[in-house]
């Protein structure tokens, strides 16, 4: 599904406080594929993320996403088969816009024809099913500005927003990070719930050790723009998250 | 009578105007400074048509020139990447030359004898009243037209599209569009819209002058938040609705000053840029007054 070879990025290149963000990095990732990202701050998992949605170009490597080379491609027309959410649950949504209108467009992924009511009954219903599953309330209030919501509305909603595509390939960066406890779980019970329905190539970068072990089938440690750790199957099952911990290289932190 | 007849005709004139300057500056949350020469660019193209008897070609086809200055100007914003404010202001400047070409190097031109829009409108009832009900009923119809089709185009697709572009573009690129291409067809549309104001304007007064767009970017802001000051700031229609309705309001208001020499007709400008900033500065003033309450209540506090 996913398939990263070599990227290599360098931030302020020639400056004097140049620094490589991406080393080398090689990953893939197939269909239906959960992994879990950890690193210390600045070890270069946004980095990653925002590499593969486009928002800046390789200096080298490519980028294949189920088999078409995305490299050069520009970040809307990666967004087709690419659906992210971030920790901040304003960056997803457009806040004077109404939950319907926000869903609509997400929806529509620019392929509805472009003088076609932007939002129609049939959608609204659709999406009404949709959010009625997330137990917020959110269906009845379709015709409501995105930007009175609650945080974790906004972030459910997001969820929703990226994933009712079906876009192939998911990215959460630490998109539960700015929640509530009990928010925090509704969304994460959420994710897995879509990850596995729509059978979605999915990686979660998280800062907590426990939900790296737990979800998903893979675990995978960045440090300082490589893949310092890559665990599935037995040696995920028995690693403990005492002894992941000890892989964190101290002083990642500090050098940045 | 004719006060309120003339401030009709221009409020609605310009509410066309007031229409593409919300476009860009409400919905698209980007101030565009094409405005100033586009509107002239519509009255000129309209003007030179008509004197050569092509009226409604005139209109049409400074509709399309406001919209080609627009796509200019977006094209400087998204491709370059230069300053919105910069943007506008050189394709502007550009457009000066080009106002002056297309008005044969002249800076005045007169539609004195030509047949026009309103000179049909008017033929239409033989009587001075009857004419005077067709010309405004010309003017209804355009404004009304207009209005229509952008609440109706702010309610399609595409028209959702530039509405979430000016409130989140990386939302709007997450969902595979291109806020580009969408940033461009919306100051392209304000601009039509414009030039449109200006080609209308230009049969109804009978002329063309290469300076008659000076200002207007900040009549037309006048215009929106007027309009807003009743309306408020709701739905998409409602904000169409309320940039008609501020035009209409500030053309009454600027009549009614000019009438009871309130103050003299070269002031128009500074009024307007008074407007505007009063207007855009009440939220910080409030914020102000505020604070000075908030202190004095805790200072008195700790009084006690
Ligand atoms: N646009 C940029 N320009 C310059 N440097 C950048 C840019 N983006 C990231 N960096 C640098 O690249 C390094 C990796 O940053 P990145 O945000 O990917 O870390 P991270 O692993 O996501 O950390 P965190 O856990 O804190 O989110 C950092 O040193 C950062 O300062
Ligand atoms: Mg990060």
């Amino acid at each position: 599904m996913l398939v990263i070879d070599k990227a290599q990025k360098t931030f302020l290149q020639g400056m004097p406080n140049q620094r490589v963000a991406l080393d080398s990095l090689s990953l893939t990732l197939a269909q239906g594929e959960f992994a879990t990202m950890i690193g210390s701050n600045g070890a270069g998992k946004s980095t990653l993320f925002n590499a593969i949605t486009g928002a800046f170009l390789l200096d080298s490597g490519r980028i294949t996403v189920n088999g078409v080379d995305i490299t050069w491609r520009p970040p809307h027309k990666r967004a087709f088969q690419i659906g992210y959410l971030f920790q901040d649950p304003m960056k997803g949504t457009a806040p004077h816009m109404t939950i319907v209108e926000n869903l609509s467009l997400a929806y529509s992924r620019g392929r509805r024809s472009p003088l076609r009511p932007g939002v129609t009954k049939k959608d609204a219903a659709f999406f009404r099913t949709q959010l009625a599953r997330f137990g917020m309330g959110l269906e009845d209030r379709l015709d409501a500005k995105v930007g009175l919501l609650s945080g974790g509305q906004r972030q459910a909603l997001s969820l929703l927003m990226s994933t009712v595509a079906g876009p192939g390939l998911l990215l959460l960066d630490e998109h539960t990070a700015a929640l509530d406890p009990v928010a925090a779980e509704k969304i994460m019970v959420l994710t897995k719930e879509i990850v596995q329905e729509q059978n979605l190539a999915a990686i979660m970068i998280t800062h907590n050790i426990r939900q790296a072990l737990a979800v998903g089938s893979r675990t995978i440690m960045l440090e300082d723009g490589r893949i310092a750790l890559d665990i599935s199957g037995e040696a995920r099952k028995d690693m403990t998250p005492a002894a992941l911990m000890q892989h964190y290289t101290p002083g990642t932190a500090s050098k940045v | 009578m004719t006060l309120l007849m003339g401030s009709l005709h221009l409020g609605l004139i310009y509410g066309l105007m007031a229409l593409g300057i919300y476009i860009t500056f409400r919905i698209l949350n980007t101030p565009d400074l094409t405005t100033d020469g586009s509107f002239t660019l519509g009255m000129a193209v309209s003007a030179t048509l008509t004197v050569a008897g092509y009226p409604a070609y005139g209109i049409l086809l400074g509709i399309l020139a406001g919209a080609l200055a627009g796509v200019i100007t977006g094209l400087l914003q998204t491709k370059l990447k230069i300053h919105p404010i910069l943007s506008g202001i050189l394709t502007m400047s550009g457009l000066y030359t080009i106002n002056l070409f297309i008005l044969g190097d002249r800076s005045n031109v007169s539609l004195l004898g030509a047949s026009h829009l309103f000179s049909w409108a008017a033929a239409l009832l033989p009587n001075a009243a009857g004419r005077d009900i067709t010309r405004l009923a010309l003017t209804l119809l355009l404004a009304c037209g207009c209005f229509a089709a952008l609440v109706w185009f702010f309610h399609t697709h595409l028209g959702l599209c530039i509405r979430a572009v000016g409130d989140n573009d990386d939302m709007v690129r997450a969902s595979s569009i291109n806020v580009d291409a969408i940033r461009i067809l919306a100051i392209a549309l304000s601009n039509a819209c414009v030039a449109f104001s200006g080609a209308v304007a230009a049969q109804y007064q009978g002329f063309a002058d290469i300076s008659s767009g000076v200002g207007m970017m900040v009549v037309g802001l006048a215009s929106v938040i007027i309009g807003e000051m009743f309306f408020g700031r709701r739905s998409v229609t409602i904000g169409l609705l309320s940039a008609v309705c501020g035009s209409l309001l500030y053309r009454l208001i600027i009549a009614l000053a000019l009438k009871s020499d309130f103050f003299p007709a070269y002031a128009l400008k500074l009024v307007s840029a008074l407007i505007v900033t009063i207007a855009l500065s009440l939220p910080a003033v409030r914020g102000w007054l505020q604070l000075a309450r908030v202190k004095k209540e805790a200072n008195q506090h700790a009084g006690n």
